[in-house]
């Protein structure tokens, strides 16, 4: 019986290091009395109090920059970005600072902190809140960057996110928050960062993807199996740094790629994906690698959202077409 | 002020059934916006936050093209009469800096236009106020700064958002004037906003406005302030009201009568209906809408997208 959804692991992940943690504290626009937007956050403040449990002001460079030093002094700060979309004036400090700290300093400062930030489309939110950003974090060298698609992948990789020495972008598919329930015990196990879980294996395709893309791709995986073929389906969940090897040892085996990710085509994710496979696994392709992504547009109002937002439909078209090279 | 309520309650009925996105009403807030629009020339032009529609529908804005837009449908920022002023700035605090950049391509032209830009107090804890304040002040810019502090920013009181004592305040530190002004007595935003106004238009250079109001409404449709908001304090707000106000002061100067209320009511509840009405009827724009603005001409590479998605939308029925 599955009882957890997505946001709540988050809870249970964030309240289960703020147990084990004193040095763990939880910052952010309205993640106190409100509980986050989202209620990611729900009880923290009442049962951690207002000095790990932390209302900002509306500032999210200062959101950013207070988890730097935060972090440089010992603490683990996880930081709320209320939405994606607001995570740019942000982004000064994480790529000239909390990226960079242990580096500079040769290790003599570090930056373990996370920044979580709900993304993604599909949810018809107003203008700015349904963006897929992950590429330009992925970007950034010293950062990591990490996407869950299920409650207990959101569960086991945020408390290695909050337990990793170093700065994690932690970015949560919202329109999967409340989509599906899962059965786990919250005993703070994490999960492996810099991992690919693979979701489904099969050998006549794989198609790799991260966040909420893995409903559209395992509904895909279904309809391309009643047609007997069998698709291995690979969640990322770890962009950066990336599990290139569990990617390849698939292609090795089913000869055949196609990539989903809801941010657009060009300089996304998928595109390094690409570039990894013609590096490492182009002698056993036998089609070429397709994409299926959002297009170069801005990301549309609610009204054009489902012609942005990569269906079934596009995904098995694509997998079909890769099929018809012998 | 009456029209804006009107909106506002018909825009937050249509979210529940469904018919609208998310939407922040300005309930409690209208003498804000619209002693500020007031107190504008056309020829000036507005950088609105997300809670401004008063003072966008003032300035000429469609009750149809806010509808559109917080339906979700880009359409709504295509504005057929007004033509300058700015969209609804959903990015809090972004649209400073771009009042500053108005207002300096006024001072470059030499032209005796302003800009007003406003924002909520939480977007005073934005970099971005304060780098458009000091900018403007250093450049002596003719811009005009509102600030609508409704005294929340979703669960966040004014009184944790900054240790400054007043918002008016932060002017001073950008080398300009700054007043707070009661924000819920319309004719005291019209003249403190003039005031303003008039000054950037004269040469003086920018200022900052303090309207202090109160959110009487939820911060959006998408909220419930019962988790961080007594509502004794949301009761004892409603007695400042910027709508009874006026019409108490009008009816003790004999210049408002119950006919007059009656006849206001029912116009603007008419112009909104029939704006509903086109709202709902208007369609939804065709999938190539997506490309074909985001760049004066579509590239070919991104014509290539346009025509898989005009494609795949045929396919669906859905083009
Ligand atoms: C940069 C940024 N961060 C966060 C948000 C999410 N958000 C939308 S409105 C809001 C509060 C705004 O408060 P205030 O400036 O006082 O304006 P009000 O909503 O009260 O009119 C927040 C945090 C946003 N839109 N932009
Ligand atoms: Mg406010």
């Amino acid at each position: 019986m599955g009882e957890i959804t997505l946001v709540e692991a988050v809870r249970l992940a964030l309240a289960r290091a703020m147990e084990e943690d004193p040095h763990v504290i939880v910052l952010g626009e309205d993640v106190g009395a409100d509980g986050g937007v989202f209620r990611a956050t729900e009880g923290l403040l009442q049962r951690f109090g207002n000095m790990r449990v932390r209302d900002t002001p509306l500032s999210e460079s200062a959101i950013a920059g207070v988890c730097v030093g935060l972090a440089a002094q010992g603490f683990r700060p996880v930081g709320e970005i209320q939405f994606m979309g607001f995570i740019y004036p942000a982004v000064d400090q994480i790529v000239s600072h909390a990226s960079r700290l242990r580096n500079r300093t040769r290790g003599r400062l570090a930056c373990p902190m996370v920044l979580r930030a709900p993304y993604g489309g599909g949810i018809h939110a107003p203008e700015h809140h349904s963006e897929s950003t992950e590429a330009i974090f992925a970007h950034v060298p010293g950062l990591k960057v990490v996407i869950p698609s299920s409650p207990s992948r959101a569960y086991g990789l945020l408390l290695a996110a909050i337990r990793d020495p170093d700065p994690v972008v932690f970015l949560e598919p919202k329109r999967i928050y409340r989509a599906f329930k899962e059965d786990f015990a919250d005993d703070g196990s994490a999960l492996d960062l810099g991992r690919c879980f693979t979701l489904r294996e099969g050998d006549d395709l794989t198609y790799v993807t991260w966040g909420a893309m893995i409903m559209e791709t395992l509904a895909a995986a279904d309809d391309l199996a009643e047609d007997g073929i069998r698709a291995e389906v690979i969640d990322v969940a770890t962009l950066k740094p990336l599990d290139a090897d569990t990617i390849l040892r698939s292609v090795d085996k089913t000869g055949r790629l196609v990539i989903v990710h809801e941010a657009p085509l060009t300089g996304g994710f998928g595109a390094e994906i690409s570039a990894r496979v013609a590096e490492g696994a182009l002698a056993s392709l036998l089609a070429p690698v397709r994409r299926v992504t959002g297009y170069d547009t801005v990301m549309p109002l609610p009204k054009m959202e489902h012609h942005y937002m990569p269906s079934k439909v596009r995904i098995l078209k694509a997998a079909r077409e890769t099929m018809e090279y012998a | 002020m009456v029209l804006t309520r009107t909106f506002d309650e018909k825009a937050v009925a249509l979210q529940r059934t469904g018919r609208l996105g998310t939407y922040a009403s300005s309930l409690g807030q209208e003498a804000v916006a619209i002693g500020v629009a007031s107190a504008m020339r056309p020829e000036d032009v507005l950088l609105p936050s997300f809670r401004e529609q008063g003072a966008q529908i003032w300035r000429g804005v469609a009750l149809k093209e806010a509808l559109l837009y917080w339906g979700g449908d880009e359409r709504g920022s295509a504005f057929k009469e007004q033509k300058e002023d700015f969209p609804v700035c959903v990015p809090v605090g972004t649209q400073f800096p771009h009042a500053a950049g108005v207002a300096a391509a006024f001072q470059s032209r030499n032209e005796k236009r302003v800009a007003v830009a406003v924002g909520g107090d939480g977007a005073t804890s934005k970099g971005d106020f304060y780098e458009a304040l000091n900018v403007a002040g250093a450049w002596k810019l003719p811009a005009v700064f509102i600030i609508n502090n409704n005294q929340w920013a979703i669960s966040v009181p004014r009184s944790a958002q900054t240790a400054a004592e007043t918002l008016a305040q932060k002017a001073i530190a950008a080398g300009m004037p700054g007043a707070q002004v009661d924000g819920n007595d319309v004719i005291a935003v019209r003249d403190a906003a003039s005031r303003a106004i008039e000054r950037a238009r004269d040469g003086g250079g920018p200022s900052l406005v303090e309207a202090v109001s109160y959110r009487l409404s939820d911060h959006t449709t998408a909220d419930d302030a019962r988790r961080y908001r007594d509502e004794k304090e949301v009761s004892a707000h409603w007695k400042e009201d910027p709508v009874a106000r006026l019409r108490t002061y009008l009816v003790s100067q004999n210049a408002w009568s119950k006919s007059d209320e009656e006849t206001l009511i029912g116009e603007c509840v008419q112009a909104v209906g029939a704006a509903v009405d086109e709202y709902l009827s208007a369609g939804v724009a065709n999938v190539g809408d997506i490309f074909d603005y985001l760049y004066a001409r579509c590239p070919p590479d991104l014509a290539h997208q346009r025509d898989e998605a005009v494609a795949f939308a045929r396919e669906s029925d859905d083009g």
